[in-house]
Order: C-alpha cells, then structure tokens, then sequence
C-alpha cells in the first residue's frame, strides 16, 4: 500500500462520523477507561539487579506559573518504554526482531483499533496468585461466547488492577514474582489456531509472575511477538467490559523503532451489554 | 650600649583636648578637625604654619592620615600614621621630634582622636588583627577583656597582688577625675564598690575597663625658639624610648617593654626614677599600671603590690598618678587614649591643668601601651617631660 | 562535674521558634590549615621545616627563622593551663546567648601559647592539660584544653556539646535503611541513643534480609522514600521535614561498571540519580527547613550526614561511572554544605572505601563491613569531624592522593588493567 492510502480510514469520513455522534447521543454507547493514571508511584517491572532496569514514569517540573515560567505549568516526564498500561511491540522480543513491520513506528495503522474477547478469571486468580490460562479455560469461555474470531484482543481479567498498594500488586517473595497469566499451549493456541491480534493483562507481564521457569521461558511474549503480535499491560476496569462487543482502541506513540510505548488504552462498548 | 642623641630644645606645646562624649554621630574626621582647629587657636597661628602631622585613629577608616591630610586642607612636609594604639602618642613625639630637630618639619601637631558609634566596636575589632581574628575572638572574646583577664590572674597568682591592690589605684585615679571637667566617668568610686561590681571576666570586675568614648587629644611639637617666639609655654622633651614585642617568650605578659629600656631612658633625660614628680601611665587596665610601676623602675620587678601598698596615687599623695584620672575616669576615646597622658602632662608641666594640680611639678613620666595583637600588648613606649 | 544531656522536653508551639547565631567565622587562609584537620579530628599546627620551630597562630613564615617553608604536623596538645578566666559578658551574640565561657591559655609543650576553650572536666590553672582541636557551629576550628589524660569529652561540657552532632535524644531520617548498610546504621543510630528513627525505604515490593527486623525496633519507623522521585522527597520533607534534627543520606546506587565494560548509559544514569540527583532533590527539599530549625529548642536541626566513597576522591576505574557519580555528590556536598553553614547545620562527608556489600563480592580485602561503616557515623556525630574516612583503605587512598593525586591515579588505571 502506498503511504498515503496507509493513513486513510477505509470508510468515507463524513460517514463514520455521522453514525457516531448518532450512537453517542442516543446513548448506545460507552466509553470505557482501561488505562492506570501514569505517576511515580505505579510500580515499574522488576528485573534482576545486573540487568539493565526499567524506569519508572518520572515528572520533573519545568515551571508552574512561577519565575521558572510565569504563565505556563509543565513538566518533563521520563519513562521506560514498559512503564504503566503499555503496549508491546513484536520488535521488543528476541523471536520478533526480524518481522516485518515490527516496531511502534511501522505498525499497520488498522490494528490500533480492534474487538476484544474478555476472559473472565477474576475468581480463579482470586484464589492462586499463580494462576495459569490453560487451553481448557479457552475451550469453556468459546462454548459459552463464542469461538474466538481473529485479529481480536484476548484479554485476561483476573481484577489484579483492583490490587492499589503496590506490593500487593507486584506480589514478590524470595521464590519471584507471583502473578497469573496464560501456559505455554494456551498462547500456542491463540496465536497458531486463533490468529489473535494480541493479549493483554491487569498484570505487569502478559506472562504469569514465575513464567521465566515456563518452557519456553516467558511464553507469551515468545509466541505472540514471534507471530508478529502485540500485548497490552497493567490494563484495569476489564471488569466493565462484556466477554464479547467490545472495540479497543490501543494506539502506542510513534517512537522510531519502538519497542513499547506507554498508552491511552479506551474501550467502546454497546450501552446495553452488561460486563461480562 | 651607644648612647642616644638627645632630643635638646625639643618642646610639647598647645595641649587640647576635643571633650568627650560616650556616643556620637560624627566621624573621626570631625574629631580630629576640631583637635587640629584647637591647636592653632591654642598656639595662635595659622593652619599653613602646621608643616608635620603624626596621627593615630582607630575609626579614620577607610582614610589614614593621607586622608586626612586633605580633609583638612593642610599641605605638610612630614606626614606619619601611627597605627600603635595607646603607645601611639609616645611614638609620635618620638618621630616628631626627630623631625623638628633635623629641620625636615618646623611645628608638628599630633593628634589621636576616634568618634564613638553604637557599633563601632564591632566594626574595629573586625579589623584589628589578623591573630586577633584567628585565634582569640572565636573564643568569645571580641576585644581585650579575655587577654587582661589572663594578664590580671597570672600576676595576681604569681605575685601575690590583691584585688585591693589593683582597686586602690582605681579608686585614687577616680578621686583625681573629680576635679577634672572633662571626665566623663563623675561619681566617686569606693574601694567596696570597686571590689563588688559585677564581673567582666574573672577576676575582671567592671570597673577594671575603660569606658569608650568619642573625642581627641593633640598637642604640637617644635623646637624650644619656635614656641617662644610664639609665646607659647610648653614642656621640654628629656628622653622618650619605644620597644615592640619585649620578651616574646614569656608564657604571658607579666613584663612590659619598658623593662628593656627604661635605664636608657632616665640616661637619655639625665634623671632617676626619684625626680619624677607624677607619672601619667597608661591605663586601659590596672594591672597595666603595675607593669609600669615595674618596668620604668618605680619598683622591682614582683613588687608592685608592695608598692601600691606603701603609696598615696592623689595629686596631693606620696605618688601622683594619672592625675586627670587616666583612661578609667575619663574614659578612652579610641586612640587618643594614649595622648590622654601626654597632654594631662603638659598642662601639669605649664601649669594650666583643668583639675588639681600636682605641687612643684619639675618632672613628668608618661607611658604608653597598646596593641593587644594575640595575647599580649606588642607596642610601648615611654617619655620624660620637664617644666621650661 | 560531667553533665550527660537530658532528655529534652517538649516544645511550647506557640513561641517563636529561635534563630541560629554562629561565632566568628572569618579565618585567615593560612589559619584554615588548623580547621582543614580539625575537620579530619586532628590537632595540626605549623612546624618549621628548616629550624624546627613550631608555630602558633597560624602565619606564613616562621616566628624564628623566618623560613617560608611550615608544615603542617599532628601534635599531642599536651600543655600547661597557665591561666584562666570566665566570661561574663560578650559582643558577639552567638556568645552572648551562651554565657559564661570558660577560656585560658595553655603553654604547650611544643613551645607556644594557644587561647583555648577549657573543658569542664580540666582542672583548675595552674595544671596540665591536653588540647584538642574541634570544629565550632561555624564550622572552624577551635582549640579544646581537656583533662590531662584521654580525649576531652565534649558531650560531657554543656557548652561544648554544641561543637559535636550527638546524636543522642535525637530525631534521625535515614533515608535508606533497607540496604546492609542502611540498616546498620539504622541499629548504631538506635544504640547511640536516638530519640527517633525515620526509616527511608524505596520499593517496598522489593525484600531485603533483615529489614523486616527493623520493623521491630522500638522508636522507629519506616517511610516511603524515593530519592529518583521527587514527588516522594517533597512529600516525606512535607511530613516530617519540621522534625529532622539529623538526615543520613545512606541512598546508594552501586553498580561495578567501567566505561567500555557497559554499553548505554542506563546503569550510569540510575547511579547518578540516586547518588547525586537524590542528594539535590534531598537538599532542595529538606535543607530549608533544617535551616530554619537550626537554633530551634529543645532539639535543634544539626546535621547532614552524606554516605559518599572513597571513590569520589580519585575515579576507581572498574567501578568508573559509580566513581563520578559519588564525585558528583561529594561537589554537590560542598555547594550543600555552604548552604546550611551559614545556618551552623554542619555537612558531614564519610568517604568509606569498598564496602563488603553484593557489588563488591570480588574485591579484595580489607573491605569495610557495614556495621564498621555505621560505627564511622555515629562517631562522626558524635565528635567534631566533617570529613571522615572510615577504615584502612580509605585512609591509605586518602594519604595517596594527599600525596600526589597523579600518581594515585595511575595506580588505580594500573589496579584497573
């Protein structure tokens, strides 16, 4: 495709504009925020101390209507890449690095706003901070919902978010970190049998707390960004989404060869559907 | 020892004292003006007949004598600055004379003045010396009150001197001031009130300090045919000595300069310790005065009690001392604390004092003492006058 | 009579809070030599190169020979209390509020005279004494005539207990107590007899063995703190700021890396935000109020306390971008340290050499054990030091660059190759 026809929406503008309003104001839809407020205080990944670390989000004020700058109010804000609700991109894993548009800034533009299929296992995680998504959840969730259709996100909800003191949230002990997500076959399965677009978590990994002993070790990342697919961390409010109709919108910033990027992660759901 | 030039027909003339005051708003400058104003009114002359100035001034900063100089209008052949504190009168006729007699000055005023500003103590003591800085104001003793409280407890100790000793010369020095105008300190001291005031620094009780003040003294210094020419009375010079930094070993000061020279002195003025009729010593603290009694040979070194002991210090006593009140009654205006001295000695010497008088005054000694550098006084110096 | 320091009372909040004064502080540059060692606990006075002679107060050229050439030595200050005298009145208002002042001077045995501050516990003149050089709140040196025997105490005299940073019935913030090091001084601060310990802790999901421990400790408590986010400076100073008496900056980022041997500046960037933007956010945010506290009663503000490295001193190229940042902390330490001095809240600088700590495991011994590193602390407040240099390898590094800074510097590329 040429680049200009990559930058266009594929529907007549005036179109799509009229139907929204229309939807909006008839309240046929809601919006809905999946997207933790960036501060200092959200906790950042935590890697072994020789690693090179992540940064956690950082604002440093220029001025606040002040003899720094008498009518202005504004910061510097540093990050890392990973920091917050982030988006990753297949580039940031070894198994994506040779796939084709690959990086934040040459991602298609059409994957930035997809369905999703919400996976309730808020119960589940609840009980076993070490909580697996096996391919028998999958199989259960289909028979209720619906097989899953492609080019969707698959969404993990397992109420982590609801989880504010930070330690609670990250979860470590002398053994690692102690948090749910997908087995090895169930990522095999969304990506080679499903064709998903990505999958997302509350978590700060889309791979489970102790996935570094999985084989292969962190199995979501090594397959979906094989494939050439996405993820999307520390979402919240994925207990206001319906198992299904849901349509989100997960644009990351432009960063020339981007690995990741922190985002505004907004669902549109039909006002009718109750969560899921 | 080589024997010293005399000082032949060298006179001090024209004594003047610019009256004191505890605080003022003027500036050193006004003081010392209105000494030099005084002097030539005193001497009937005019301002250009002035060829030589020797001053001394603590608060003339950021002038010196240059300063001065032209804040006067004078135009000099001999000018000096005479940075030595209370031994700056002694120095000053030293110089002068030396210039008169070698004819490189005809009439010489010297002056020592200092104005008095609420904070001017602060200020001085900020700039008075580098050791002063480094080693004794961290120490809480901004000024000398620590320096002569050591020097007061070591003789005391070492000598066996009483307070009552010191006390008596305080005392005697007060009854003189009564009858002198210009004191400002005007109420007579008992020797209980002098023993139970309250303390300065142990054993320093308050009235062992001076009080400082604001005001000037000065007198002219000229050869013997100039002031008679002029028709001046005046005091003859006999001998006067100066020595820096004596005895730099002694642990602390219990022995001033004076010890060092005091026989070339009386040799220079061809008179004894006996023909002094009053002396004039410099007294910022009694027990300074004792040193004096000791190094100018008044008494052996140690005996300075013993000799407070067996004399009277009134002008009508056996031993007449700062018979204007010295410093302790008149109070120390800054510099001109010792030319206090030299001009209360003229005027004793031609017999137009402004108190009591000592009787047949033939002879005067003064004395001068100054400079608290680090731990102990640094300059002195000493004269002996005669009556024409 | 000795007079330990009561435990204070209260504070009656509706009185003005006190201003700090200072003694003079002006000082000759050659009279500094006194206070560069005093900073250091020793007592150094000039000694003439040529003739011997040693030199009191400090001048440029000997008193007897007139050579140029003084040196600066260590002396034992043992004298003779010749004199003495109690003032009862002063100009100065820092003196003034702290009447009377117990001086003399001591004749030392190295031949001169010192005016001094006299001991409580020293005898009466005339007697044998020994003098001690301490700093005062202006942070220049003063001259201490003591007891005869031992080291003066200067938290027995009531008066010179000022001089020292006692930690005693004290309000400390450590602002890491969870590394080994931390915690250390978190327990010596405790045994020295602190009132109360804020506990800085930075990611509380991250463990550390025996911090757990702290929370146990009786007069302590353990706050949020981290010095890369400003936001968790200014909150903590918000809260207890106004209660500081002492801050101990024991946040460290310590990674083994020299310039080839890490590629990115990510690690060198945690470092240096930690070891030196953590002291800046620290200083903008809690100098100000222990300025404004430093004469508060009945506990005044009165010291900052920074973990630096020896390392700051001369770069240790196999640990080269952990080297620069404790060297931009130590610069850093000295613009801090000419903010709070006008204030008398005295900046207290330990250079440790390497620390037997997780970074270190390959580094030879001696190493400093943490507990050894917290000892140096708590002595440093205790005593009258600004610059301290605790353990073996420090004071060698120390003598080296004191020596020739070059050849200390050739030395550790050679250690490096």
């Amino acid at each position: 495709m040429t680049a200009a026809k990559k930058a266009e929406v594929t529907t007549p503008a005036t179109d799509l504009r009229a139907i929204l309003s229309a939807v909006m104001a008839s309240g046929g839809i809601r919006l809905v925020d999946l997207t933790q407020t960036l501060s200092p205080d959200f906790p950042p990944i935590v890697l072994p101390p020789e690693m090179g670390q992540s940064r956690p989000f950082r604002m440093e004020e220029i001025s606040r209507y002040d003899d720094r700058g008498p009518a202005w109010y504004w910061n510097n804000v540093s990050f890392g890449e990973h920091t917050g609700t982030h988006f990753d991109a297949p580039i940031h894993w070894i198994s994506g690095r040779d796939r084709p548009n690959n990086s934040l800034d040459t991602l298609p533009l059409e994957h930035f706003i997809a369905p999703a299929c919400v996976i309730d296992c808020s119960t589940e995680a609840g009980a076993d901070a070490d909580f697996l998504l096996t391919t028998g959840h999958i199989a259960a969730w289909e028979k209720q919902h619906g097989r899953i259709v492609a080019g969707s996100w698959v969404l993990m909800r397992t109420d982590w978010s609801k989880r504010t003191d930070p330690v609670a949230y990250q979860n470590l002990d002398e053994t690692g970190q102690h948090t749910p997500g997908p087995d090895p076959d169930c990522v095999r399965l969304l990506v080679k049998e499903r064709d998903v677009l990505g999958f997302g978590t509350e978590t700060i990994g889309t791979d489970a707390g102790q996935a570094a002993h999985f084989a292969p070790p962190y199995p979501c990342h090594y397959y979906m960004h094989g494939a050439g697919k996405y993820g999307l961390q520390c979402l919240c409010n994925l207990d206001r989404l319906p198992a299904t109709g849901a349509l989100v919108i997960a644009a990351p910033l432009k960063i020339l060869d981007g690995s990741g990027s922190p985002l505004r992660v907004l669902a549109i759901v039909p006002a009718s559907s109750g969560s899921g | 020892m080589p024997t010293r030039a005399a000082y032949d027909d060298v006179v001090l003339a024209a004594p003047v004292t610019v009256p004191y005051v505890r605080y003022s708003i003027k500036s050193a400058h006004w003081f010392l003006g209105r000494a030099v104003a005084e002097l030539i009114a005193a001497a009937k002359i005019p301002k250009a007949r002035i060829d030589g100035l020797a001053v001394a001034s603590f608060t003339l900063a950021p002038d010196t004598a240059v300063g001065l100089t032209q804040h006067l209008g004078l135009t000099l052949r001999w000018l000096d600055h005479v940075p030595m504190g209370g031994a700056s009168g002694i120095v000053s006729i030293r110089r002068a004379a030396r210039a008169v007699q070698s004819g490189d000055a005809e009439i010489v005023a010297c002056i020592g003045g200092d104005t008095n500003h609420t904070d001017s103590f602060r200020r001085n003591t900020a700039s008075f010396s580098q050791f002063s800085q480094d080693a004794v104001y961290p120490y809480g003793s901004a000024g000398p009150n620590a320096s002569f409280a050591f020097l007061t407890d070591y003789y005391m100790r070492k000598y066996g001197a009483q307070r009552e000793d010191f006390g008596k010369l305080c005392v005697a020095q007060r009854n003189n001031a009564l009858k002198n105008p210009l004191a400002l300190l005007k109420k007579p001291l008992t020797l209980d009130q002098y023993l139970n005031a309250r303390l300065v620094a142990d054993p320093l009780r308050l009235f062992d300090c001076v009080m400082p003040c604001a005001g000037a003294e000065g007198f002219l210094v000229m050869r013997r045919g100039i002031a008679e020419s002029l028709g001046l009375r005046y005091a003859r010079l006999l001998g006067a000595i100066e020595r820096h930094n004596a005895f730099p070993d002694d642990p602390v000061q219990y022995r001033g300069g004076w010890a060092l020279n005091g026989e070339e002195l009386y040799q220079q003025a061809g008179i004894g310790p006996d023909d002094i009729d009053f002396l004039e010593s410099y007294d910022d603290y009694p027990v300074i005065n004792v040193l004096q009694f000791e190094g100018l040979g008044f008494c052996r070194e140690g005996e300075g009690a013993t000799f407070i002991r067996a004399n009277t210090f009134e002008t009508a006593g056996t031993f007449p001392l700062n018979t204007s009140g010295g410093q302790l009654s008149v109070g120390q205006a800054g510099a001109a604390g010792g030319h206090l001295g030299i001009v209360e000695a003229i005027r004793q010497l031609t017999g137009e004092t402004l108190g009591a008088r000592v009787p047949n005054a033939r002879h005067g000694l003064v004395s001068g003492f100054g400079m608290i550098n680090y731990d102990r006084g640094i300059c002195c110096g000493a004269a002996v006058l005669a009556a024409a | 009579m000795p007079e330990p320091a009561k435990r204070p009372k209260r504070k009656n909040p509706v009185l003005r809070t006190r201003q700090p004064t200072l003694p003079p502080a002006s000082r000759s540059r050659v009279a500094l030599g006194l206070t560069a060692a005093a900073a250091r606990g020793r007592l150094e006075l000039q000694v003439c190169h040529d003739c011997g002679a040693v030199q009191y107060p400090p001048r440029e050229v000997c008193r007897a020979c007139l050579s140029h050439r003084l040196v600066w030595r260590l002396q034992d200050g043992c004298g003779e209390l010749l004199t003495e005298t109690v003032l009862r009145n002063a100009q100065e208002l820092f003196f003034r509020e702290r009447l009377p002042w117990r001086v003399g001077i001591v004749r030392l045995d190295a031949g001169v005279n010192v005016i001094a501050f006299v001991h409580t516990n020293a005898g009466a003149a005339p007697c044998r004494v020994r003098v001690d050089a301490a700093l005062d709140r202006a942070g220049q040196a003063v001259l201490i005539a003591g007891p005869e025997h031992g080291r003066p105490d200067l938290s027995e005299d009531p008066k010179l207990r000022e001089m020292t940073c006692d930690p005693r019935s004290r309000k400390i913030l450590v602002t890491d107590g969870k590394s080994a090091l931390g915690q250390a001084v978190v327990r010596a601060l405790g045994q020295a007899g602190a009132e109360h310990i804020w506990i800085g802790e930075a990611e509380p999901w991250k463990m550390a063995p025996g911090f757990e421990a702290l929370r146990e400790l009786p007069k302590a408590m353990i706050v949020p703190l981290d010095v890369t986010d400003g936001n968790s400076v200014r909150e903590l100073a918000g809260e207890i700021g106004g209660k500081v008496d002492i801050l101990v900056n024991t946040c460290d980022c310590h990674r083994t890396f020299s310039i080839a041997s890490r590629r990115g500046i990510e690690t060198a960037q945690l470092e240096m935000d930690v070891n030196y933007f953590g002291l800046l956010r620290l200083a903008q945010e809690f100098a100000p109020v222990l300025k404004a506290r430093a004469a508060d009663e009945p506990t005044n503000a009165i010291a900052w306390v920074n973990l630096l490295s020896i390392f700051a001193l001369s770069n240790y190229p196999p640990h080269g971008t952990y080297s620069a940042s404790k060297a931009a902390a130590f610069s850093l330490s000295q613009a801090l340290r000419a903010e709070l001095g006008p204030a008398g809240v005295r900046v207290i600088n330990l250079f440790p050499g390497p620390i037997d700590d997780e970074w270190d495991q390959l580094g030879q011994p001696p190493k400093l054990s943490p507990a050894a590193a917290a000892t140096a602390v708590v002595e440093a407040l205790e005593g009258s030091l600004e610059d301290v240099y605790p353990g073996d390898v420090a004071r060698d590094w120390l003598a080296r660059h004191l020596d020739n800074p070059k050849a200390l510097e050739r030395e550790l590329s050679e250690g490096a190759q």
